[in-house]
């Protein structure tokens, strides 16, 4: 009897589990990435255990990948060395890991995944339990199989009414961050429902879920239902049956009601997610980069919204537009479906699938005084570059009509 | 003497250590860094034994335990803040950099004080102000893990079974 995520909780305790209880679990997955494998390598070294389950363990390379300079090189060399030597069977370098993580299927619903990147709540859309630790915890789990968590207290948020065409989940999500503040839910459990959540796809609900972590949740959580289980058996590896777990007479913290619309497209201005403002407040901004991509907005619609808006007309020319397919499975349907030479025609840089841009290593770092719109989650100073470059962030239509016009662009008018 | 480096509410882990840094885990090298883009003076400045002072939800964003390391790295012997990110929390714990939280020290220390602080009580004492704080209490088998210097070092020695016993 509880919310989400005290009856995801106890499911795994064997008992009720209620929020402020710290409880020991057993974990099905641990993540992590050419970014945080090293330290999490270190601290295993430094335990001197042998691993509890090599089989649980995945290990992604997206971060900086192909490696971009001599270290990254020898990082991913030092990390290979060591899923060989340990026999770890489950390395991928296919995009971003979180994307890769539900296509190969270690994401089901009721399922805890504890991953070494704070976007690892992205699973929650799917019912999953999921968070990011640091490295050290990630080693000490491939020794225990285990990880302790305090129950956290949820907040539920109530998503109502129908978006108005060119407002997509990325709007909704950015106004709400905007109304929380990057610490609104700081050590909460997000909840979303309501018959807006129940009428979007999955690749947008797990926007609400990647998101999460800007406003300082541990984890946003959407009950699985028949779109969720139809997701997982046609476009991900997962293999059922999927148990359902539904909330029982939940006791939430707070709830917060959105009726979304009235909401128009919505942009985060730089440098915080939080400083939020409707996309015509800053209309006309010059812009020297569009990014298209990440574990946010990377997905295959996510390319067709960017394409239908791109399709028969050119980019900016002193605005670089570039596109990250999240994946390699997206990339692969992405090319068959022809939105690749949409984009090539358009005049955008395709990138390799993988994080890209977003934290300024490789394939599209900022220079100081230059302005971006992305899609990603995260504007803060310094992320793509230099920490005097600029970032807004918004929908892929905002950043496909912005990359139209040079300028930050409602997306409304290519409809 | 330690002197209190005042920083703002909400600073995230890029701020602590940008992510074109986290190339390395030597924590001296990231130390070197530290707070680069925000406070320039700092990772020249810094004494060991200093103390980093900051508003609410330190360390907020990014999972990278870079950023803790960093901190020590540095030279800094301990994070006071109003509160702290969930990840960053937990990290700063696992890799053993002592951490209070007390929303009125946060307020009550200046950039520049001088302070004092006992780790094991949690007091700290503001001597440029003449003033004293408690941090709050952390969960015991929190304390377990500090008290063993960090996660790793606790599993060397136990079963995780034992935290929560």
């Amino acid at each position: 009897m509880g919310t989400l995520i005290e009856e995801i909780f106890s499911r795994r305790a064997g008992r009720t589990v209620q929020a402020g209880e710290i409880v020991l679990l057993d974990v099905d997955t641990i993540m992590s990435h050419d970014n945080t494998t090293p330290l999490a390598i270190k601290a295993f070294r430094e335990i001197g255990k042998p691993l509890r389950d090599p089989s649980r363990i995945v290990i992604h390379f997206d971060h900086a990948y192909p490696a971009p300079n001599l270290l990254a090189a020898e990082n991913q060399q030092k990390i290979v060395r060591f899923i060989r030597e340990q026999g770890i069977p489950n390395f991928y370098h296919r995009g971003v890991c979180h994307q890769v993580m539900i296509e190969e299927g270690f994401v089901r619903p009721g399922g805890i995944v504890i991953g070494a990147d704070s976007h690892t709540v992205t699973y929650g859309a799917l019912g999953c339990f999921s968070t990011g630790l640091g490295s050290s915890e990630i080693g000490a789990a491939w020794v225990t199989g285990k990880t302790w968590f305090k129950t956290p207290p949820t907040i539920h948020v109530v998503l109502e009414g129908r978006a108005q065409p060119g407002v997509f989940s990325k709007d909704v999500m950015l106004h709400l961050a905007g109304q929380l503040g990057m610490d609104g839910a700081t050590y909460r459990s997000l909840e979303f429902s309501g018959p807006y959540i129940d009428s979007l796809p999955v690749h947008e609900r797990l926007v609400f879920s990647n998101m999460s972590v800007e406003v300082g949740a541990k984890c946003g959580l959407i009950a699985a239902d028949d779109t969720t289980i139809a997701y997982l058996e046609q476009e991900t590896r997962a293999v059922g049956p999927f148990e359902r777990i539904a909330v029982h007479n939940p006791q939430y913290e707070r709830e917060i009601h959105l009726d979304v619309s009235q909401l128009g497209p919505q942009v985060a201005c730089h440098p915080d997610v939080d400083q939020v403002r409707s996309l015509e407040s800053v209309q006309g901004l010059a812009l020297d980069q569009v990014y298209i991509g990440t574990c946010t907005n990377g997905r295959y619609e996510d390319l067709v919204v960017a394409a239908n808006i791109l399709r028969g007309r050119q980019v900016h020319r002193f605005t670089r537009t570039l596109i990250t397919p999240a994946s390699q499975t997206i990339y692969e349907k992405a090319l068959a479906n022809g939105l690749i030479q949409v984009f090539l025609d358009a005049g955008c840089t395709v990138n390799a699938p993988g994080c890209g841009a977003c934290i300024g290593r490789h394939g599209g770092v900022l220079a100081a005084g230059e302005r971006a719109l992305t899609t990603m989650n995260r504007n803060f100073i310094g992320r793509m570059g230099s920490p005097e470059a600029e970032i807004f962030l918004g929908s892929p239509a905002a950043a496909a009509a912005s990359a139209l016009e040079g300028c930050i662009a409602d997306p409304r008018k290519y409809l | 003497m330690a002197r209190a480096w005042k920083f703002e509410d909400n600073l995230n882990t890029d701020e602590i250590i940008p992510a074109r840094f986290n190339i390395t885990i030597d924590e001296k090298e990231l130390g070197g860094k530290a707070f680069c883009e925000v406070r320039p003076d700092y990772a020249a400045g810094v004494q060991p034994g200093d103390v980093v002072v900051a508003g609410w939800n330190f360390g907020c964003a990014s999972s990278r335990e870079h950023a803790p390391l960093a901190i020590r790295g540095s030279g800094a012997i301990c994070v006071i803040a109003a509160s702290f990110a969930r990840i960053f929390f937990r990290n700063a714990i696992n890799i053993g950099l002592p951490i209070l939280e007390s929303p009125e020290a946060s307020a009550g220390i200046a950039e520049g004080d001088e302070v004092s602080v006992d780790l094991g009580a949690g007091i700290i004492t503001n001597l440029t102000r003449g003033t004293q704080y408690q941090a709050r209490p952390l969960p015991d088998f929190v304390l377990r893990i500090a008290a063993a210097g960090g996660l790793v070092k606790f599993l060397r020695e136990h079963d995780m079974e034992e935290l929560t016993a």
